[in-house]
């Protein structure tokens, strides 16, 4: 009987009861069937690697890491997690310069922006695409996003003095996409957040939260990088200021990679790391704000669920949210994996299955005829793009642009 | 976020209750933390086949021989005729067809080929009203090649025995031949995932091609992971009788109609949280209050009143210690006996007592905590006390009806 008590492993893997349910649920499984499958990658597999590292199968990199398998198991399996570590811990292919170029957003899009005309114009020219297919495997099929001319960062040195007078303070994570790619959403968020009277502070250091250098297996950068994101984190928690961000995924590795995949502990600051529209939803629902809106705003959308919202369980935050601006219809379509996977459909070995495994999504959201698809997620906003030309907000950017700032400043005293 | 009523757990039960609420208006969320029991129901729905190791004919008359705190029995007689009728007529409000009518016995073939009696059969599952009147004289049973999860030979022969002439045959499709790369994954739903559009359409003409003067095809229940879509137009293309025999699961009858129920419910306006799980409650005064999920975090679920779906032993609704079988979320009593000893038997076939135990609850189903009652907190399905489901083939009867049940109570009250 101890030893039942002690049988306990941190991904829960022994508590698999081999029920494949799990199998049912993986978007990669259901178009690749060279991919052993997350019962097999994760829980089986392990049993074999903790007896013999040898038994590690290369397989396990075509998984997407979405996690849609830990939200059907019914045994709380971290079967995501647990092909995660594996691929840590035993795969020592060392990664190649794509996918050190894919990875490295940071270094990449401080320079990039510097030069942005001429890095777009480049990125965007097809012998380039054709180069970068060839040379380094980026898919040609892919479109670069765009970068800024301007990094939000130092838009926000300039707003800085404005945001000390409101009576409540947040701080922002604005991620590498904001910063270098666009701008316009931290934009909008510091627009939603003023009118409800909270003023928008940066963190004192921000790096990227290491998403794509984890799948990419930079481990060690993305440790430091975790390790400074969270100081700064709990700097601002101790100034009694909550972190939020406006990238499901971002949050959901602060939140949940962090401590799982690259063992950096953020017991401490966990529930202070926010989603904006988890955020705002509470305060509405919590009555401590008032959202109004324009009655000129008229919009007919559908909400994607992007696979690290489903497994934080937020989406309804961002629905909720939706559902109450009175010019905005709503289309409910299937939740599905869009294919990207952050950097994973970039390469050139992945765009078929990255794109078989969306077309689900596609077709719903062609059918659903919508103006704007909305979503958390900057990846899935390219890649629903790309496939099915219908343009993608974040919902902090829709609720900005309904949103009747004067009335709301009034509403909440301002 | 403030709901009439909180459903804890979407399977059968959860899902049901959920549908019937709010058909009649209520705003009603199901959490559920991972996918159900349903994902490997065979396809048919047993009311109540065997007493006391008997076979039933009539179920309704046999009420009388369960014990006393027997789901069932809280029900009483002379309700289950009218609430079988209204669970079958929920399950086809959501589109899942079925065969038979409450009260009445049904057989279905198992894969074994026998006749089993049963309840309730969905969406073309091979059944009869009685074996004697079986309405076919010969059989074609059809498999596909490479696929060992079904035995034709097995069905063949029952069906022999039955004085049924049966042949089988089996189909090559090279889509289905790739699934094999994979050794483990051949299996039903993926299977179902591939036999769509184009390739249903081969499948339709090899069936046609077959001949023969038998009256109908017997195919293993592996067609229409989402809806009835695909077995429709297979019928359409293909001139004999298709029906299907039940499969070592993944059941995709059972995951037909899980995501079905689902889609119907939120339909109606219901929200479904997957991927969560309720962690406790606030009790004042004998009632529950709110809930707290690992998702939300500080943010609680409010509702007038909460049902309690969270299955048995499989779905951890129960779990067992070394000392005692808990109820995890809030420490409910639970039917069971004092002695570890006492709950099994070492005949592995014999009835077993843990099969029985579940949470205690009073002739409404209203639970109870520390021996005391709480008022607005009830338990349907396979989470509560009295029955034993696998002996009794009462499973799916106990979650539906018990789910009709407190659903109406809960309408009348307010
Ligand atoms: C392997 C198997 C095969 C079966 N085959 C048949 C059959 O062929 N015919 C038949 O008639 N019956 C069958 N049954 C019985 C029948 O399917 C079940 O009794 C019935 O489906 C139970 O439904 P339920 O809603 O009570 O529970 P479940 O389907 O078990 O659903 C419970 C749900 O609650 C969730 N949950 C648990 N804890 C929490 C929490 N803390 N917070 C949120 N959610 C939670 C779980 O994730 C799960 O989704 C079978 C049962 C099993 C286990
Ligand atoms: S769903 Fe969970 S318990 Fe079932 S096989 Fe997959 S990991 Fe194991
Ligand atoms: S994380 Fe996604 S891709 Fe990876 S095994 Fe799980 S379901 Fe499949």
């Amino acid at each position: 009987m101890e030893l039942q008590v002690k049988n306990i492993s941190p991904n829960n893997f022994e508590q698999c009861i081999k029920c494949t349910i799990c199998t049912v649920y993986c978007p990669v499984l259901s178009v690749n069937p060279d991919y052993p499958g997350p019962k097999q990658a994760g829980p089986d597999g392990e049993r074999y690697r903790l007896k013999d590292p040898e038994f590690y199968d290369k397989a396990l990199k075509m998984c997407l890491n979405c996690k849609r398998c830990e939200v059907a198991c019914p045994s709380g399996v971290k079967i995501g997690d647990i092909i995660q570590t594996a691929r840590i811990r035993y795969d020592h292919h060392r990664p190649g310069l794509r996918d050190v170029i894919l990875a490295s957003t940071d270094e990449m899009g401080s320079i990039a922006t510097k030069m942005a005309p001429v890095v777009n114009t480049m990125l965007s020219l097809k012998p380039v695409k054709v180069i970068m297919d060839k040379t380094i495997g980026v898919d040609c099929h892919r479109t670069f996003p765009a970068y800024a001319g301007r990094t939000f960062e130092s838009w926000m040195k300039h707003k800085a003095p404005d945001q000390t007078v409101y009576p409540h303070k947040v701080s922002y994570f604005h991620g590498c996409y904001v910063n270098y790619n666009y701008p316009a959403l931290g934009k909008d968020f510091v627009k939603l957040m003023n009118a409800i009277g909270y003023g928008v502070e940066l963190l004192d250091k921000e790096r990227c939260c290491g998403v794509a250098k984890i799948s990419n297996k930079l481990i060690s950068q993305a440790t430091r990088d975790a390790e400074l994101n969270i100081r700064s984190i709990r700097a601002a928690v101790a100034k009694g200021q909550p972190v939020i961000g406006t990238s499901s995924t971002c949050i959901f590795t602060m939140r949940d990679e962090y401590p799982h995949v690259l063992g950096v502990d953020n017991a401490d600051v966990r529930d202070s790391i926010y989603l904006a529209s988890k955020f705002v939803h509470e305060l509405v629902d919590e009555g401590k704000v008032k959202l109004v809106f324009r009655p000129d705003f008229h919009r007919r959308v559908t909400y994607h669920t992007p696979c690290h919202m489903q497994r934080m369980g937020w989406a309804i935050h961002s629905v909720e949210l939706l559902r109450m601006i009175p010019g905005l219809e709503l289309v409910p379509i299937e939740s599905a994996c869009c294919g990207i996977a952050g950097t994973y459909g970039f390469k050139k070995e992945n765009y078929a299955t990255s794109q078989a495994i969306g077309k689900e999504l596609f077709d719903s959201i062609l059918n659903a005829s919508v103006d704007e698809v909305v979503t958390d997620c900057e990846t899935c906003k390219w890649q629903i793009e790309m496939s099915t030309g219908v343009p993608v907000v974040n919902p902090v950017s829709i609720l900005a642009e309904a949103l009747d700032v004067e009335a709301t400043r009034k509403a909440n005293g301002l | 976020m403030i709901y009439d009523t909180i459903i804890i757990g979407g399977g059968l039960s959860g899902l049901v209750a959920g549908v019937k609420l709010a058909s009649a208006k209520k705003r009603v969320a199901i959490i559920t933390s991972g996918q159900s029991a349903l994902h490997f129901l065979s396809g048919s729905i047993g009311l109540l086949s065997a007493v006391d190791g008997e076979p039933v004919s009539d179920p309704i008359a046999s009420l009388e021989k369960l014990p006393e705190n027997h789901p069932y029995n809280k029900i009483g007689a002379g309700r289950i005729s009218s609430m079988a009728g209204e669970a079958a007529d929920i399950l086809k409000a959501a589109g899942i067809v079925v065969d038979g009518n409450a009260g009445e016995t049904r057989y279905r073939l198992t894969p074994l080929g026998a006749w089993e009696p049963t309840w309730l059969v969905m969406d073309g599952i091979a059944s009869c009203p009685h074996p004697s009147k079986c309405p076919w004289r010969k059989a074609t049973v059809v498999n596909f090649h490479g696929y060992l999860d079904f035995f034709p030979e097995y069905v063949a022969d029952g069906l022999r025995e039955a004085g049924i002439e049966a042949e089988c045959h089996e189909v090559k499709l090279p889509e289905l031949v790739r699934l094999r790369k994979s050794c483990s994954e051949m299996r039903a739903a993926s299977i179902a995932k591939i036999l769509r559009g184009e390739v249903l359409r081969k499948l339709a003409i090899e069936l046609n091609a077959l001949g023969g003067d038998s009256e109908v095809l017997l195919l293993p229940a592996v067609i229409g992971l989402k809806s009835m879509q695909e077995t429709e137009e297979l019928q359409a293309m293909v001139k004999k009788t298709i029906r299907y025999v039940p499969v070592i699961p993944m059941s995709v009858a059972g995951v037909r109609a899980q995501s079905m129920l689902r889609n119907y419910f939120e339909k109606l306006g219901g929200t479904y949280f997957l991927g969560d799980s309720v962690s406790r409650g606030n009790f004042s005064d004998g009632r529950l209050e709110s809930v707290h999920t690992a998702n939300l975090g500080e943010t609680v679920l409010e509702a007038d009143d909460f049902i309690l779906a969270t299955g048995s032993f499989f779905s951890q609704g129960l779990v067992a210690k070394p000392d005692a079988i808990v109820e995890p979320v809030f420490g409910l009593d639970v039917d069971q006996t004092a002695e570890r000893t006492e709950r099994y038997d070492k005949n592995f076939f014999a009835p077993q007592r843990y099969m029985r135990f579940g949470v205690e609850t009073d002739k409404e189903f209203r639970v109870s905590r520390g021996g005391k009652t709480v008022a607005n907190l009830r338990a349907i399905g396979s989470i509560l006390s009295g029955a034993d489901p696998l002996k009794e083939g009462s499973g799916a009867g106990i979650a539906l009806l018990s789910a009709v049940c407190v659903a109406r109570k809960l309408i009348t009250l307010n």
